[in-house]
């Protein structure tokens, strides 16, 4: 049994660094109702930002993990702000969203700092301790977030954006909030991914990903923390076991996106969290739709 | 050298209106942006290639074969994906998904079955092109080297002079037919208002198919140019976003528009590597494509279009 142990940790490893890049989106898309086909460019600007710090030796790893966050969040803002100005259509937002992506990875090919396509080569400083801590915190935060005032506006903005601005709900600022949290635990991902696998490049941090992303939130379902989550279990740790998944796996991905939109917009858990299953009954009494 | 980057320019950016179109066909009845059409295009290339390998046909069996089988993958992609969500009045951005799912399938289909070897397309059909392309040349009274053209000290790949032509053409011709015929009329009803359009007795379920197979067929002709040009990969997708960024600038939507779109973005990406630096030419595509979203969202030739709430 004590054989196993390494992988398990290393399926822990990768399905934890994914659950809070997930848990990021789901805030963004999950719970504020924007598409974002860039989110995989936070997390490169957390890996490669807390990378570089760490590469060069100018800071330690925990002042990089933090660096690598703050750069995702300015960057969410470089986006953010003229994006969501606008209040473009969602379509065009999501558009613009993989512009930036796009404009990102082209930037890291070429920038000298981050050794362009060859990538850089770090050392290992994700333990399961710091992953563990950060996940705690970052769904700590997350949940606690969304039961805010502000968690509020956003589902507020998800369900109906006019009625929500009636009611007093700015939406510029609600959802600039919504996307620097989100871009911030990106960012924190990215960090955690970087010093796990102790290698980054840029087509690391592609559309692909960000399509990755996007899939497990729309399948875990839009309006909750834990569908994503235990969709992220899935899709990260099954072609781990069965290895000849591996190559099926992306197929499988886009796939799934059209069945889900097809048949279960709602995705796997709809607006539910799992802890709502072992309250059931009590809702039930009081007549509450969910 | 000014004139030669404009030239250039112009013979790219004709292939991205070829690839433009199809964006803003779809998009001008259905309002999403049908992100599936790259993998079309690229499934596009492979079936030319397959015919022209495998089964050594000559360039006109290649080109109708490629377009044929392109226009019916597109139409059989609008039933099974995008079918459901139009009926069930489902907003625009699930059938963008949706488009997204069909794309990341289709590419990662081919990787996994066929393989991210690129493939050259034989010569044969490269020759059978350029043949075609010296004896209209010569017919016109001008002489031409082996695989370019020289007029007035400017240098003109042959392949690109065709794309050109035919690219100027094909989108004519399809501006003619949506004009001109019956159907091209209930087309542009449907772009009007579908709804009313199909209370008036057309059948909706049928124009959309034909809406599809027309952007699949110039999907399959760009496909084969690309495919000769370059190579039949599964990464030509990649080039397929750039088109769509010119039907962006076009105003998506627009036909017109479309071939402008494209034309400018070419001469801009042209011009941009040869005197600022052809690393950074994308990062000032993707900024284009964001400042334009942001400031000109109906493009230079598009309409207003807004979401449905």
């Amino acid at each position: 049994m004590s054989a196993y142990i390494p992988y398990i940790t290393h399926i822990f490893m990768i399905v934890g660094i994914n659950i809070i890049a997930v848990t990021g989106l789901s805030i963004f898309t999950g719970f504020t109702g924007l598409f974002s086909l860039g989110h995989a460019a936070f997390v490169g600007i957390g890996a490669y930002i807390s990378g570089i710090l760490t590469y060069y030796e100018y800071t330690n790893y925990y002042v990089a993990l933090l660096a690598g966050m703050a750069g995702a969040t300015v960057a969410s803002l470089i986006i953010g702000i003229p994006t969501l100005r606008a209040k473009l259509r969602s379509d065009y937002f999501a558009i613009a969203t993989l512009g930036f992506g796009e404009a990102l990875r082209v930037t890291l090919d070429n920038l000298d700092i981050t050794n362009g396509a060859r990538g850089l080569g770090l050392e290992v400083h994700t333990t399961p301790i710091v992953l563990l801590f950060s996940l705690v915190a970052v769904l700590f935060t997350a949940s606690n977030f969304l039961k805010s005032r502000y968690g509020a506006a956003c589902i507020a903005i998800r369900e109906d954006s006019i009625a929500a601005e009636m009611s007093g709900v700015n939406l510029f600022r609600t959802r600039l909030l919504s996307l620097v949290l989100s871009a911030a635990f990106c960012g924190l991902s990215g960090g955690l991914l970087a010093h796990y696998f102790s290698f980054i490049k840029p087509d690391m941090f592609m559309l692909v990903q960000s399509t990755q992303l996007l899939a497990t939130v729309i399948a875990g379902g839009m309006g909750s923390l834990s569908g994503p989550a235990i969709v992220s279990l899935v899709f990260m740790s099954l072609p781990e076991i069965l290895r000849w998944l591996e190559m099926w796996r992306l197929p499988a991905y886009g796939l799934l996106l059209v069945l889900i939109m097809i048949h279960r917009p709602q995705g796997l858990m709809g607006y539910r969290e799992l802890t709502d299953f072992f309250v059931i009954f009590k809702r039930r009494e009081k007549g509450g739709k969910n | 050298m000014f004139l030669q980057t404009l030239v250039t320019g112009l013979s790219i950016g004709g292939i991205y209106a070829l690839m433009a179109v199809g964006y803003s066909l779809v998009f001008s009845v259905l309002s999403f942006s049908n992100f599936a059409h790259g993998a079309v295009i690229m499934l596009g290339a492979y079936m030319g290639l397959g015919l022209a390998a495998k089964l050594n046909l000559g360039l006109g069996l290649v080109l109708s074969g490629a377009i044929a089988g392109a226009g019916v993958l597109a139409v059989l992609n609008e039933r099974l994906a995008y079918r459901a969500l139009r009926q069930r009045r489902a907003p625009s951005l699930y059938l963008m998904i949706s488009a997204m799912g069909c794309a990341v399938f289709l590419e990662n289909m081919v990787y996994a079955t066929i393989g991210a070897k690129p493939y050259p397309f034989p010569d044969k059909i490269t020759n059978q092109v350029l043949d075609i392309v010296r004896n209209i040349i010569s017919f016109l009274g001008l002489a031409a080297e082996h695989s370019v053209i020289e007029i007035a000290g400017i240098t003109l790949s042959l392949l690109d002079l065709a794309a050109f032509v035919i690219s100027l053409l094909s989108i004519y011709a399809l501006h003619i037919f949506i004009m001109k015929t019956r159907t091209g009329i209930a087309i542009r009803a449907g772009v009007d208002d579908l709804t009313m359009c199909s209370l008036m007795g057309v059948n909706t379920n049928r124009l959309i198919a034909v809406v599809f197979f027309l952007a699949g067929a110039f999907a399959g002709l760009a496909g084969v140019y690309l495919g000769i040009k370059y190579y039949v990969q599964p990464t030509m997708g990649s080039i397929t976003n750039k088109a769509y960024i010119a039907a962006v600038i076009g105003g998506l939507g627009s036909l017109p528009g479309a071939f402008i779109g494209g034309l400018i973005l070419g001469v801009l990406e042209t011009f941009v590597s040869a005197y600022i630096s052809s690393v950074w030419r994308d990062v000032y595509t993707f900024t284009l494509l964001i400042a334009l979203l942001i400031w000109l969202p109906n493009g230079l030739l598009g309409h207003e279009t807004e979401e449905k709430v």
